[in-house]
């Protein structure tokens, strides 16, 4: 008998054991092959981590320093290995605080679990110390969610609430399991969940629909590919490939679908949306054919809707019927995992290269190149660009390091000009904009992901709303290379008081501390760059450094990212200055 | 009617009998800041299965949307949205009223008559009128006893059939396989 026979003969054999609440939670997170998990101890929460502590050899339990930071970090175990992140936390603040984590991760479609502690439940309702009523708090930003008050539950919520954050479209549930149900002992099994009888996650593809998509791309003679994260969360890289390659259309991508497709690939044209390529940006509204992948036409990607795409068909990849036209008005929807539709959308269409087409796409790259881009990478003033310490983390890395960016300024800079050419390589926070999320979720990519080169990069603002998981670093060992680029302003939002708000600076400026004296209180390598002669070096110090590294670099106060489409104008309008 | 023109809706939602779920779909109302008009839930035609129906004043296009982030909650089975045309409803409508005046006042009984309205209970401090029907018709009759003096009035949600077949056990059926 072969090893797996054996294997699943010893799963089908159903064994109870008489055991508590608490240690089924943690015996459902080893079943569930979590192996890491974020979290911050507390009063209602303690039955649970008194297993973690009898467990440790087989679940690692990191302790954050904010429940916010776990949340994040539980993210970036997320984003950047597909599997399902898991935070932790007591009742009341430490629930309350994981919300930032847990709405980022619903507009962001990150599939994550966290588990909060409750008070007893009979004292549920009674304005208990450290309750609060956190079901009520996260219904409108979960996936899911579940109250537990009775011990027998828990093997059945805690195998729901995996297969729901990973299934169809991911997202974040939280499990409140109240105090006696930890303490409760009953007789334990687990099943994992398959199925849920409300709960449909993936529409089937209907092939007629893939046949008319194929038609109308096959007759375009402008088509143009915009893919989102669903590329990246139906592992449809791949496939993609194939599509774009095939029949020679341009692709680009938003923010949370970059590195699907390697930023060297000739048919990737960049990034759309309010700072994304010029390119992309204005020929969505020269195209004939919008092909939407994976990707929910965000208003920070389409700007006005009244002129967006106006001209082209639209065709819509989409596992979620609910973005069907919700933004913008479909002519061929496509529903399902993206990809089963583009295996099955390949062979139907047609070779074809579109050489006149993406010649356009060319020549509007060489308007941005001049205006902008040479100017950001090659700059002839003094002060240094944060494109530069792209440039050179691009150099060290070879384009490899997944980057971890925060949320601003230097966040678009980094998805501007990072080379990804490794997928699951840009982690951010997309849709909710969550400043500070970059420091804690590097630190969860990096623990799921240990021999890859995870570089945070934050500004000097974002940075210090989760500074304090530098503790996080430091006791875990994780070789996070932590960059700041530091302008003493809270960047973005000066931007738009310099070209909204007549430069009226209203508490932007930033008084910061030592950076590299904090990161050393940490125990943690720190440098500081102030001059361009010193950039590439200290960047190849901080790349070859085997433990965490800190490398502040102080930027150009005052410069702005361009191109930017402004807020509620079309993509056509976007300004190159 | 164009999709663009706000009219009455009837949405049903059908779904799991779960603590908590009325609170996730009427907050998908709140966020987009829709008054609900009514709302009733009950049990439905088939076991272990509710319903919810909610009335809301809304166009086409975005109840469609609605309707979208409604059935995206993982417990809930389906849902439709229909004019009032297409449905069979009532509404009931409760009135307390004093007692002596169903025998001093003449016209009340010719009221009660006319309305097809049913009382409920009399004592000798107060009768309980009910009169089921379209809103309408609540409104005319609390109108006209109104002049007499009302000691309580309340009026529940709406509740309704649709004309059109509901294929909620098929469906389910096809969940299961």
């Amino acid at each position: 008998m072969d090893t797996q026979t054996i294997k699943s003969q010893e799963k089908s054999i159903k064994t109870t054991e008489r055991i508590s609440g608490s240690e089924a939670i943690v015996r459902c997170l080893i079943e569930e092959g979590v192996d890491i998990l974020y979290g911050y101890p507390g009063g209602a929460i303690m039955p649970v981590y008194d297993e973690l502590y009898k467990y440790q050899d087989k679940i690692h339990h990191v302790l954050t320093r904010h429940e916010q930071g776990a949340t994040h970090s539980a993210q970036g175990y997320a984003r950047i290995s597909g599997r399902v992140g898991v935070a932790m936390a007591t009742s009341g603040p430490g629930a309350t605080n994981l919300i930032t984590g847990i709405a980022d991760a619903q507009i962001d479609s990150t599939p994550m679990v966290c588990i909060t502690g409750q008070v007893p439940s009979h004292l549920l309702g009674s304005d208990a110390f450290q309750e609060t009523d956190i079901v009520g708090i996260s219904t409108p930003v979960t996936k899911w969610n579940c109250q537990v008050t009775r011990a027998e539950d828990i093997p059945e919520v805690l195998a729901k609430a995996f297969y729901i954050a990973k299934s169809g479209r991911p997202g974040p549930v939280l499990i409140d399991i109240t105090k006696d149900a930890q303490f409760k002992e009953f007789d334990f099994s687990y099943e994992k969940c398959t199925h849920v009888r409300s709960y449909k996650p993936v529409p089937e593809t209907d092939v007629s629909k893939v046949e008319e998509a194929a038609k109308l791309i096959n007759a375009a003679k402008k088509p143009l590919i915009v893919w989102g994260q669903g590329i990246i969360l139906g592992e449809a890289e791949e496939q993609l490939k194939a599509v774009v390659e095939k029949a020679g259309i341009p692709a680009a991508w938003t923010i949370l679908g970059a590195s699907a497709i390697p930023t060297s690939h000739p048919l990737n044209v960049g990034m759309v949306g309010m700072h994304g390529n010029y390119a992309p940006n204005i020929l969505t509204n020269e195209c004939d054919v919008l092909i939407a992948i994976g990707m929910r036409f965000d208003d920070r990607v389409t700007g006005s809707l009244n002129t967006y795409a106006k001209q082209a068909k639209v065709i819509h990849f989409e596992i979620d019927p609910a973005e069907i036209d919700k933004n913008v008005k479909t002519d061929v929807a496509v529903l399902g995992n993206s990809k089963v539709s583009l295996d099955l959308l390949l062979p139907l269409l047609e070779q074809n290269s579109h050489n006149e087409w993406h010649q356009k796409f060319k020549d509007l790259y060489e308007i941005e190149y001049e205006k902008v881009i040479k100017n950001d990478l090659y700059p002839t003033k003094e002060g240094l660009t944060m494109a530069e310490v792209l440039k050179e983390i691009n150099i060290q890395s070879e384009g490899k390091a997944a980057i971890v960016s925060d949320v601003g300024q230097h966040q678009m800079i980094a998805c501007r000009y990072a080379d990804f050419n490794v997928t699951k390589s840009n982690i951010t926070s997309g849709g909710l904009g969550t400043m500070g999320f970059g420091l804690p979720a590097a630190i969860g990519a990096k623990m799921a992901a240990p021999d890859r080169e995870v570089v945070s990069i934050s500004g000097d603002g974002g940075y210090q709303m989760t500074i304090q998981e530098l503790g996080t670093i430091f006791q875990q060992k994780a070789a996070v290379k932590v960059v700041v680029l530091n302008n003493d302003f809270l960047g973005m939002v000066r931007q738009w008081q310099q070209l909204f708000f007549d430069k009226r600076y209203a508490s932007t400026e930033m008084v910061n501390p030592n950076f590299v004296a904090i990161a050393e209180g940490y125990y943690i390598k720190a440098r500081k760059v102030t001059k361009r002669e010193d950039l590439a070096e200290a960047v190849a110090e901080m790349m070859q450094s085997k433990e965490a590294y800190f490398l502040e670099v102080c930027v150009e106060k005052e410069d702005n990212v361009f191109p930017m489409i402004p807020s509620g104008a079309s993509v056509s309008d976007i300004r190159l200055e | 009617m164009s999709t663009e023109e706000k009219q009455l809706y009837s949405v049903s939602i059908y779904t799991e009998n779960n603590i908590g779920l009325l609170n996730r779909i009427s907050a998908i109302f709140q966020r987009r800041h829709i008054n609900i008009e009514s709302l009733n839930t009950s049990p439905s035609e088939i076991e272990g299965v509710s319903k919810f129906t909610i009335v809301v004043n809304m166009n086409e296009v975005n109840i469609k949307k609605i309707l979208g982030q409604i059935e995206k909650q993982v417990e809930v089975i389906k849902s439709y949205y229909h004019s009032l045309d297409d449905i069979i409803y009532q509404i009931a409508g409760l009135f307390k009223i004093k007692s002596e005046l169903l025998f001093e006042e003449r016209q009340i009984q010719n009221i009660i008559k006319e309305s097809n309205a049913r009382i409920v209970t009399v004592n000798k401090d107060f009768f309980v009128l009910e009169k089921s029907g379209k809103k309408e018709e609540i409104v005319e009759l609390y109108n006209k006893l109104s002049p007499f003096g009302i000691m309580q009035f309340t009026r529940s949600g709406l509740i309704a059939v649709t004309k059109e077949e509901m294929k909620i056990s098929s469906l389910l059926e096809s969940y299961n396989n």
